[in-house]
């Protein structure tokens, strides 16, 4: 019986194109899912035409005219009425079958996975690699299978790569996992899929596949940018995958947060009417304690990154926002400068 | 011309009498609250589709088009979705249209508790004016679905809207008890279980969810709040609780209840197919017994909207087949309804027109379904826009066309006057087709890769330069659509000024409400002594000097 059942497993194969109509390209070279998508689709169609097609004939046929009336037929027949409750019941027999075989295949992991873990946030993805770096967007080793274990450090969010054809919530306080094996190296869109905010169609990242050599040589030269770049430049990165760049422009416009071009040094009116100096300290009172000083204008959505990023984060961050003042002509006093690059160090 | 009745004075209408505002606001009359749950209702119904049209319009280009910022369009979202669902679909059929029809359906008196009758109307409003008061606050941002820890930590109101839709589920609840109680103990003599209209037994498998269901929505509305408010962990997991408990217990209520939205229009259409096809039903048992196989079916199913929350893949497995088995009553609805037609002598006025659109658009609302039942399928569109198109084809395209169906088929009833037939069926046409533009493009992108909630899709537009061409061809239909229910409301009204005084019985169906006056006198007219079949129409003749059907003994 489940030969015979294998066997529909087919049907849906002629119409199974990635990056058909239906579906975006796939990375990898066995995407279950398409072959039951397709497989649906073709069922689908069939009795969509077949109800529509009846119903229209019905209706062109037996259409109202003057003198004729409706015949008397008979108002119930249990065998048409078994055949129509048999028949569908074996459709969509066939159909949960084949998509609880293929779920099983996806929701197995096989040994030996390459593991990355993930940590999500509003409104950005953290991906966390076997030597420490943490990155924005997830790197992963073609043709092998990878397993992510996720979890959220505020609200529930979804990991989704359409090109993999997986979806998982990550949810606060538990982990839970998904895992694939992209064959085809590329990059491909990995989104967020659960409601999350404000900047929910922002949370978006890059699924780089690479080839081992590739993939070894990027994570080795990733991890060192602390040490090896001036820190207004590490903070720049640190800027981009840390999530800071989803609410925070460098180019003036205002998002969810003030935008920190030319911003340092400046006085800034905040939520509860005080002035504050944008200073060393504020900025890092504000990565630490986001809520204490709001600026004027804004929600006080962010989330604290106390614990997540080390002092010389926060060092190179400042270098990086101070940066972005160099040119501005309100250049802030040396003096609080140095008082703040003193204390903001904290060592 | 009128069957029952013949006084030599006819009895006032029951709009005339008593007279006077105040016996309008205190009213028992089942009619009149149900007349005045229409006009709520359809309130309801314009706020929500203008706020559809927002969203419509925001999303025809990436980036920012009419709303500046992520934060403004989530609230669109959350209103569209929470106002259509609490505040028009789940009231709309049973409240209003069930609650005029019923008691003249059986030839009974009233509905068995008039004053909780009345009591469900104003805590419609009550729980409107909490709805109006968020919007006044700068509205919620949470989705409909109200998913914890986010609802419990955003800084919007959430605590008001939910407040809101508490009250909103005992409204529900009154209508519901109402019901039961109603069909159970006050059917006349001659009328047993399995002659009843099938509408009634549509309505009844429709208020055992609303009885059952929704007390458990109220109670977890309630824990949302009091987590929010005194800070009591039960689904935050900062405080201790489970987000995914919340999950649960919402979709509990949140599953069985989109069969209180579209049972009650299966019912609808399975009036109106039988009475414009002039066709005795076919299956009258299968129909009625599978009303209440998808009420009760219905509540085992909840856990399909969790299929990537986490539960566990056995658990996926057993929600993923009970899914399917929903699926077979509603196909047996549909096959007997076809065989009803067979060697009929149909006819196509508005409310055959948008009963066979019902049968059409639900269709590819139930067939798209099976993909969402479907584990594999469902872990890639869950989420996206194909959830969306999905859901719209038979909430939008299955209930609201019953919906209106309905509305067309009782008019005359309820007013007592003729609308025009012909700008009822170019209605229907803008509708069925600026319903297919809206929605048929989202299972397209949805599939492709445009998730659901997304304010902005500029960057996807990388991989997918083709979505903004469906989201252009959305919009476009979105406005064809809200045109073709702005001209259903103008073809109504219209009718209040320039309609005929319509016939007792104008379709010619056989159901007790049609054999008295329209609109009915204040007194519903008893039940005759010996209540036929209410599918058999041989002795309804069209009467010319009536424009209506005369029953010949």
């Amino acid at each position: 019986m489940f030969a015979a059942l294998d066997s529909i497993w087919h049907v849906g194969l002629p119409f199974a194109q990635t990056d058909g109509f239906w579906l975006p390209g796939a990375a990898t070279t066995d995407p279950a899912m398409d072959r039951v998508f397709y497989l649906i689709l073709v069922i689908c169609s069939l009795l969509f035409l077949l109800v529509v097609g009846l119903m229209t004939f019905f209706l062109v046929r037996y259409r109202r005219l003057p003198g004729r009336k409706a015949e008397k037929t008979a108002t119930q027949n249990i065998l048409l009425e078994a055949t129509w409750t048999v028949i569908p019941v074996v459709i969509v027999g066939v159909i949960f079958y084949q998509g609880f075989v293929a779920y099983m295949r996806m929701q197995t992991a096989p040994p030996g996975c390459y593991d990355l873990r993930v940590s999500a946030r509003q409104w950005a993805w953290q991906f966390i690699y076997p030597n420490g770096h943490i990155d924005d967007n997830l790197h992963v080793p073609a043709g092998e299978p990878v397993r992510l274990t996720m979890t959220s450090e505020d609200v529930i969010h979804g990991l989704w790569i359409p090109a993999l054809r997986v979806k998982m919530d990550v949810v606060p306080g538990r982990y839970t996992s998904v895992w694939f094996r992209a064959d085809k190296p590329g990059a491909y869109d990995l989104l967020c899929t659960e409601y999350c905010g404000d900047e929910h169609s922002s949370m978006l990242a890059t699924v780089e596949v690479q080839t081992r050599e590739d993939y070894d040589a990027w994570l080795k030269d990733a991890a060192n940018y602390l040490k090896t770049l001036p820190p207004a430049e590490a903070g720049k990165l640190l800027y981009k995958r840390r999530g800071c760049a989803q609410c925070h422009s460098t180019d003036g416009t205002a998002g969810t947060g003030p935008s920190f071009l030319g911003i340092f040094g400046k006085s800034q009116k905040m939520a509860d009417g005080r002035s504050v100096i944008i200073d060393d300290n504020y900025i890092r009172e504000s990565i630490l304690e986001p809520q204490a000083k709001i600026v004027a204008g804004y929600q006080p959505v962010m989330s604290t990154y106390k614990g997540l990023v080390s002092d010389d984060d926060i060092t190179a961050l400042i270098e990086f926002i101070k940066s972005l003042s160099k040119k501005s002509p309100l250049r802030a006093p040396t003096h609080s400068v140095d008082r703040g690059e003193g204390q903001g160090v904290g060592k | 011309m009128d069957m029952m009745v013949s006084s030599p004075t006819p009895p006032k209408s029951y709009l005339v009498d008593p007279p006077g505002l105040r016996s309008w606001l205190l009213t028992r009359d089942h009619k009149r609250i149900g007349l005045m749950f229409l006009a709520v209702i359809s309130a309801s119904l314009a706020l929500g589709a203008t706020f559809a049209l927002l969203i419509r319009t925001e999303l025809t280009f990436p980036g920012p088009t009419i709303v500046s910022t992520g934060h403004i369009y989530n609230r669109l979202f959350t209103l569209h979705g929470t106002i259509m669902i609490f505040l028009f679909i789940i009231p709309s059929m049973p409240a209003s249209l069930g609650n005029f029809v019923l008691p003249l359906m059986l030839g009974a008196k009233d509905v068995a508790f008039p004053r909780l009758n009345l009591a469900s109307l104003y805590l419609y409003v009550g729980g409107l004016i909490f709805f109006l008061l968020v919007l006044v606050l700068g509205g919620v941002d949470t989705g409909w679905t109200f998913y914890a820890p986010y609802s419990t930590s955003t800084a919007a109101p959430v605590v008001l809207a939910v407040v809101g839709v508490f009250i909103l589920g005992f409204s529900s609840i009154f209508t519901g008890i109402n019901f039961l109680v109603t069909i159970h103990t006050m059917r006349p003599p001659g009328m047993g279980w399995f002659r009843m209209p099938l509408f009634l037994w549509a309505l009844y498998g429709t208020a055992i969810i609303q009885v059952l269901a929704t007390p458990i929505l109220a109670i977890t509305l309630l824990l949302l709040a009091v987590e929010r408010t005194v800070g009591i962990g039960i689904f935050d997991p900062a405080l201790g609780g489970d987000p995914i408990l919340f999950q649960h217990f919402f979709w509990f209520y949140s599953h069985p209840a989109v069969y209180i939205m579209i049972l009650p229009a299966m019912g609808i259409v399975t009036e109106v197919i039988c009475v414009f096809s002039r066709k005795h039903i076919f299956g009258y048992k299968f129909i009625a017994y599978s009303s209440l196989a998808i009420a009760l079916i219905g509540f085992l199913v909840w856990g399909h909207h969790m299929f990537v929350s986490g539960q566990s893949p056995l658990v996926g497995m057993i929600f993923s087949a009970l899914t399917f088995a929903v699926a077979i009553p509603s196909a047996i609805k549909v096959f007997n309804w076809l065989a009803t037609m067979y060697k009929g002598s149909i006819g196509l006025a508005p409310p055959m027109c948008f009963s066979l659109m019902f049968i059409a658009l639900f269709g590819i609302g139930g067939l798209t379904g099976l993909f969402l039942g479907s584990l594999v399928t469902n872990v890639h569109v869950h989420d996206t826009a194909f959830v969306v198109a999905h859901f719209h084809y038979t909430m939008a395209g299955g209930a609201l066309m019953g919906f209106l169906a309905g509305l067309y088929y009782w008019w005359p009833k309820m007013t007592g006057r003729m609308y025009n037939l012909a700008q009822g069926q170019i209605s229907a046409v803008l509708i069925f087709v600026g319903f297919n533009f809206t929605y048929f493009p989202q299972f397209i992108v949805g599939s492709r890769g445009m998730p659901r909630r997304y304010f902005d899709y500029t960057r996807l537009l990388d991989t997918h330069p083709e979505f903004t061409f469906y989201q252009i061809l959305s919009t476009a239909g979105g406005f064809l659509f809200v045109g073709g229910l702005v001209m259903v409301a103008f073809v109504l009204l219209r009718s209040l000024f320039v309609g005929r005084k319509a016939p007792a019985n104008p379709w010619g169906a056989a159901t007790l409400e049609w054999q008295c006056s329209s609109p009915p006198p204040h007194e519903n007219p008893p039940a005759p002594a010996n209540v036929g079949d209410c599918y058999v129409f041989d002795d309804f003749c069209f009467d010319e000097s009536a424009q209506g059907y005369v029953k010949v003994p």
